[in-house]
């Protein structure tokens, strides 16, 4: 599977460096790599969970507990969790660390997962959710750190977009 | 079985908790007892009371977390029962009123009021420590050794489809926020 280990490396050793201590995810192709990272690292939590939008309440309970925390999902993830990011992390001011692979995009193979990257961008715009892309891996660990520093400093969500250029090599 | 009566025979209990309720009668309930910096009411959100006692439970391992939840809101959110069966923390109890009802949007029925049995469902989901109760008593004692133990249990509660006038407090829902988690930071200072 051409998913990238090394961006992958890259990724997970940045989100260690921003002191991530939770991880909450559902298995998506471009996340293996970071999913079982997560699970064998002992200074990581790795929730897995049932749909995404759990990950909103699970992340507001380790902001509140002084956890840092991030959300790998895909960009369907992210539309599954939109009632919850407005209704709890805009409504209550909690920030959200949203790590989501972008599909559907340029080179996309898969015809099920096209209509999602149409949408992905303008729905983040719609919502007002600061965001950036992951799309070099020199450039990888400074987009992580100032995510999650706007996430704090502001108590919002923001999401990076892990792109194809990235995660994928073929 | 009222609710109000329920939280009335836990309230001394949850003085030392970190307490997550769901929306409407149920937050407006508690709050009427008394509110305490170490209770967060999720006013909207519907579902993710249960994750969010879930997060704070996995963060804080020596806190005892009660998550208030209700028939409606863990209907939205079943899968949530799977993902705290998965981890189970044994700090972790989680109350559900079951009314049968959505009683603070309009009293329509939910679907437990047509035979779905949210014991049975947490149990089948992995839940180490179920169980239902009718009578306040009962209930007080499930919830004392619940705390008591170190099994993640689900309370689930028969209550009467009846709550407050009115929803809303004086309590802003950010000010509650902040005090919450101003409220663990200070925990973590003692």
């Amino acid at each position: 599977m051409p998913v990238s280990l090394s961006s992958s490396k890259v990724i997970f050793n940045a989100l260690k460096q921003c002191d991530i201590r939770l991880l909450s995810a559902l298995p998506e192709t471009w996340l293996v790599h970071l999913l079982r990272m997560a699970d064998e690292d002992p200074d990581v939590t790795l929730v897995r969970l049932a749909k995404e939008e759990e990950g909103v309440g699970i992340s507001a309970g380790a902001h509140f507990a002084g956890v840092k925390s991030g959300m790998l999902m895909q960009n369907h993830g992210f539309l599954a969790s939109i009632n919850g990011i407005v209704s709890f992390a805009h409504l209550y001011k909690i920030p959200l660390l949203m790590l989501i692979s972008y599909r559907g995009t340029f080179g996309e193979r898969d015809p099920w997962q096209t209509q999602g990257g149409n949408v992905t961008e303008a729905l983040l715009r719609g919502m007002s959710i600061p965001y950036s892309f992951l799309d070099g891996i020199d450039t990888v660990e400074k987009r992580i750190r100032q995510a999650q520093t706007l996430a704090e400093s502001s108590l919002q969500p923001v999401a990076l977009l892990l792109t194809r250029d990235l995660m994928w090599e073929e | 079985m009222l609710r109000l009566d329920c939280l009335r025979a836990i309230y001394p209990e949850l003085e030392h908790c970190l307490v997550v309720t769901i929306m409407g009668a149920t937050a407006a309930e508690l709050h009427s007892l008394g509110h305490r910096p170490n209770f967060f009411y999720l006013q909207h959100a519907m579902g993710l009371a249960s994750s969010t006692g879930l997060g704070l439970s996995l963060c804080l391992p020596d806190q005892k977390v009660v998550v208030l939840d209700g028939d409606g809101s863990l209907l939205m959110n079943l899968g949530s029962l799977s993902t705290m069966a998965r981890y189970r923390p044994k700090n972790l109890v989680h109350v559900v009123f079951d009314n049968e009802s959505l009683l603070s949007v309009g009293g329509f029925p939910t679907a437990t009021s047509t035979g779905t049995d949210l014991e049975g469902i947490a149990r089948a989901a992995g839940i180490p420590a179920v169980l239902t109760v009718r009578v306040v008593e009962d209930f007080r004692t499930a919830v004392k050794r619940a705390l008591e133990g170190t099994q993640l249990t689900t309370i689930i509660a028969k209550v009467e489809a009846k709550g407050p006038a009115g929803y809303v407090t004086d309590l802003s829902l950010i000010e509650n926020r902040f005090q919450f988690r101003r409220y663990i930071q200070s925990l973590k200072e003692q």
